[in-house]
C-alpha cells in the first residue's frame, strides 16, 4: 500500500511539474519535450489504476503521434518565439485569479467526493463481469460489442481528420516540372512528328 | 483525505490541478498558438485522468472506453489544428494570435 502511495506521489509530482514547465518554458521545443514527460507520467498513473491498455495507448498515441507532430511543426515553422512572449505578462494576474477560482471550486467538489449509496447496481459495464480477464481483453470485449457504433464513428473521425489535414497542407507549387502520364499517353505522332523530303544533292 | 491511502479524491485533485495549469497556460502564452494547443492537450489529459480514476474506483469499464474516444478526438484535433497552423503560417508568415483576424470582416 505504501509503495502504491509513493508511486502515485512520484508520478503526480513529476506530472504537475512537467505540466508547469510546458506552459512556462521559453523554448517551445522544451515545451513539447516536457509534454512528452507529462504523458509518460500519466501513463504510469493509468497503470497504477489498473488501466494498462489506456496507459499503453497514452504512450503510443500521445507520445508517438501527437507529441511528435507538435515537435515537427515547432521545428518546421521559422518563427521568433521570443517576440510571441512579449507583453504576455499583462494577462498573468487575471489568469492567476481565474485559475485560483477554478482550482478552489474543483477541489471543493472533488475533495469531498463520495459515491451515492447503491451506485453499484446501476453500473453500465461492471468489472465483475470480467473475472480473471486481463484489462486489454475486457476492454476489447466491451468495445467491439456494446460500443461498436461509437468505435466505428471514432474511426470515421480519424479518417476525416486525416483527409482534412492533407487537404489543408497540400499546395500546388507553380514552376515545378512533374511527369504527366496522361499527357504523355495522349501524344500522337501527327502532332509532333514532321517528315521532310530531302532531295539529294541540293544540300537542304 | 488520508495521505497514504490513495483514493479517488487524490486522482481527482491531481486532475483539477492539471486542468487549471492548462487554463493558466492559455493566459500565459496568449500569443503563441502552438503552446495554446499544448495547453488544450493538458486539459484533455486531465479529463482522461478523471475518467480512468472514476472507472477504477467505480469498478466500471465504461470510463476507460470513453477515454479511448477522447484520445481519438484529441489526436484528430491536434492534427487539424496543426495543419491549419501550417497553412496559416505559409500564407501570413506569422503564428501570432492577434494576426489571425482575416475573417473578422
Amino acid at each position: 500500500m505504501i509503495v502504491q502511495a509513493l508511486a502515485f506521489y512520484l508520478f503526480a509530482v513529476i506530472l504537475t511539474l512537467s505540466a508547469l514547465m510546458v506552459i512556462t518554458a521559453r523554448n517551445p521545443v522544451h515545451s513539447v519535450l516536457f509534454l512528452i514527460l507529462a504523458f509518460f507520467n500519466s501513463a504510469g498513473l493509468f497503470i497504477l489504476l489498473g488501466a494498462e491498455f489506456v496507459g499503453m495507448l497514452m504512450v503510443i498515441v500521445y507520445v508517438g503521434a501527437v507529441a511528435v507532430l507538435f515537435l515537427f511543426v515547432v521545428m518546421m515553422l521559422d518563427v521568433s518565439f521570443a517576440d510571441l512572449r512579449k507583453e504576455a505578462m499583462q494577462y498573468v494576474p487575471i489568469g492567476l485569479l481565474i485559475g485560483a477560482v477554478l482550482l478552489t471550486e474543483l477541489v471543493m467538489v472533488y475533495g469531498a467526493w463520495a459515491f451515492a449509496p447503491g451506485v453499484e447496481d446501476s453500473l453500465a459495464v461492471p468489472l465483475l463481469r470480467f473475472e480473471g480477464v486481463s484489462n486489454s481483453e475486457a476492454l476489447g470485449r466491451v468495445l467491439y460489442t456494446d460500443y461498436i457504433l461509437a468505435f466505428q464513428l471514432a474511426g470515421l473521425i480519424l479518417f476525416v481528420a486525416m483527409i482534412g489535414a492533407i487537404v489543408l497542407t497540400l499546395r500546388g507549387r507553380p514552376g515545378v516540372r512533374k511527369q504527366s502520364v496522361a499527357a504523355q499517353h495522349a501524344r500522337r505522332p501527327d502532332d509532333v512528328l514532321e517528315i521532310h523530303k530531302v532531295t539529294p544533292g541540293t544540300g537542304s | 483525505m488520508d495521505f497514504f491511502e490513495i483514493g479517488l479524491s487524490h486522482y481527482l485533485t491531481l486532475a483539477a490541478v492539471l486542468f487549471t495549469i492548462g487554463v493558466f497556460g492559455m493566459f500565459l502564452n496568449r500569443k503563441n498558438v502552438i503552446v495554446i494547443l499544448m495547453s488544450i492537450e493538458l486539459m484533455l489529459l486531465a479529463v482522461n485522468i478523471n475518467f480512468v480514476a472514476f472507472s477504477a474506483y467505480l469498478n466500471d469499464l465504461t470510463g476507460q472506453v470513453f477515454t479511448m474516444f477522447i484520445l481519438t478526438v484529441a489526436a484528430a484535433e491536434a492534427a487539424i489544428g496543426l495543419a491549419i497552423l501550417v497553412a496559416f503560417f505559409r500564407n501570413k508568415g506569422s503564428i501570432a494570435v492577434e494576426d489571425i483576424s482575416s475573417m473578422k470582416g
